[in-house]
């Protein structure tokens, strides 16, 4: 049953990450410090803790557009992911209709779209664009995954919905739903990194003068030449994609730890 | 017909010359003629592949049959809304706690669960697990999924109650434990138990009467009358009357078997 971890081995599973990235960084330090690496090819870390503090204002700017884009693609594409799986399993017809058009949006690789997609929105208004864009690449693994889910639930169960006299709708919403739930969580966890993929992306291909978020700012410290900035605004990408993954995984965990196998833990 | 107490039942439904035919052109069923009574307690016996399974779904109204008909004594024959259903697995919402999962049937008439509970309370109660409202099915044994499950079907207390092989992947000693808390339940609630089992002991023990059924294509082979009084017990299980009825199942068995 539930037994949980000791306090301890809890605590481990922080420290321990949390130590090798401390001997990472003190290596990575005495390697530029004494082997006299040029900061324009390896930064040190505290040059890159430098340009952080230095740059904070508008690398803070930057990282606020960029999140705001992701969770607002990544909202959208919950919403819509889920939205047409619903509307498939409702009828076979409109899935067999609309689906294959879905897959041939996934494919097509999205910074092929993009310039398509910037043209169409304007270059006055790239944040829409690239919300489109990662929209495009995050709500695939939601509707896939949802649309799966919405099929799994037991036949027998079903059978007895329909033996007491379910309607469809409490079919969808009693039945379907909850059956999809771990299914939809774990298309949200794909989905969550590829909305921030999606924008980096889109940002980068956007170009120059116009984008405002962390993608472009390592576009712009490049062509700076200026490596410990582009090393703070990756950093700050990386924690946002662990910080967005790490919300879903807790988000799962809250959702499932008293019902789903997946969730919970066992003490043999 | 040597039933116990009432040996003139009116009927509850009557099934005539009902047959299934799969879509994959496969005979399931064929000419079924049966007729239960209000107060019965049937078994539906036979090896795997003879169709008793669909003749309960057909009769629980899930499946249509191919020809033939049932007919319920309601004014309109059709059938009763309120069913009860227990299928071999438990069938629980893991999502849910014990407490919601009983409450299923009336929740989707719409009634709420704080207005139903007292007789959620009731149900749980009766198959002894009003202490576990709140776990979690994971969180239980085999045995007691499947008293929520009775639980779930007790509630709405319908006339009928329809059991699809409900403790086949049970352990003997738990199964021995349910069928007498099933045949208690039977008693007090005078209710009607169509019961669907691969093992002559479980139906001798069980029922006023087995329909025998044959395989390929499934039909009922023979109405062997169950005459035991009750309540019955352990003792049951070791009199030679159970024995010899369980042989006469069991022949009745073997001839429908041979070619």
């Amino acid at each position: 049953m539930n037994g949980g971890e000791t306090p301890l081995a809890h605590a481990m599973r922080v420290v321990v990450p949390v130590l090798v990235g401390v001997a990472f960084l003190a290596v990575w330090e005495a390697i530029v410090h004494f082997g006299e690496v040029r900061p324009f090819v390896l930064p040190a870390p505290s040059a890159i803790w430098a340009s952080l503090t230095l740059n904070f204002g508008s690398l803070m700017a930057s990282l606020w557009v960029t999140l705001r884009v992701t969770l607002m693609a990544f909202l959208l594409a919950a919403a819509g992911g889920i939205g047409l799986a619903i509307l498939f399993s409702q009828s076979r017809r409109i899935e067999m209709a609309l689906f294959p058009y879905a897959v041939a949006l996934q494919v097509t690789p999205v910074v092929a779209i993009a310039p398509l997609i910037l043209i169409w929105v304007g270059y006055d208004r790239i944040e829409l664009a690239v919300l489109i864009l990662a929209w495009i690449v995050a709500f695939f693994p939601i509707l896939s995954n949802t649309t799966l889910g919405l099929r799994s639930a037991d036949h027998n169960l079903r059978d007895l919905f329909r033996l007491y006299g379910a309607s469809r709708w409490q079919i969808l919403t009693e039945l379907q739903l909850p059956s999809a739930l771990p299914y939809i969580l774990a298309g949200m966890k794909i989905s969550g990194g590829l909305a921030l993929i999606g924008a980096v992306v889109a940002e980068f291909v956007a170009g120059s003068g116009t984008g405002t978020g962390l993608a472009w700012r390592i576009v712009e410290a490049g062509y700076r030449l200026d490596i410990p900035r582009m090393f703070a605004a990756l950093f700050l990408l990386s924690g946002l994609g662990i910080a967005i993954f790490f919300s879903l995984t807790w988000l799962e965990h809250l959702l499932l730890r008293r019902w789903h196998e997946s969730a919970v833990r066992r003490e043999f | 017909m040597n039933s116990i107490d009432a040996p003139k039942r009116p009927p509850l439904l009557t099934l005539s010359g009902v047959a299934k035919t799969y879509g994959s052109g496969t005979l399931a069923l064929r000419d079924v003629d049966a007729e239960i009574r209000q107060g019965d307690f049937v078994s539906l016996v036979g090896p795997s592949g003879c169709g008793k399974s669909t003749l309960l779904r057909i009769i629980a109204g899930l499946i249509a049959p191919t020809a033939g008909g049932i007919r319920w004594a309601t004014p309109d024959g059709a059938r009763p809304a309120d069913i009860g259903f227990v299928f071999q697995d438990a069938t629980l919402m893991p999502w849910a706690s014990v407490l919601d999962n009983v409450h299923l049937p009336l929740k989707l008439r719409g009634v709420a669960r704080d207005k139903a509970r007292p007789q959620l309370m009731d149900a749980l109660d009766r198959v002894g697990l009003a202490d576990f409202a709140g776990a979690f099915p994971r969180e239980l044994s085999g045995g007691m999924k499947m008293r929520v499950s009775l639980a779930r079907a007790l509630v709405t207390a319908p006339p009928v109650l329809l059991m699809d092989e409900p403790f086949a992947a049970l352990d003997e000693f738990t199964r021995e434990k349910l069928d007498d808390d099933l045949l208690e339940l039977w008693r007090s609630q005078r209710w009607t138990v169509i019961f669907v089992t691969h093992s002559i002991y479980e139906s001798v023990y069980l029922s006023e009467r087995v329909l025998v059924m044959g395989a390929r294509p499934g039909r009922v082979l023979d109405a062997v009358a169950i005459d035991a009084s009750h309540p019955r017990g352990p003792a049951f299980r070791r009199s030679h009357g159970y024995v010899d009825q369980c042989a006469a199942v069991s022949a009745a068995l073997r001839e429908g078997a041979l070619p």
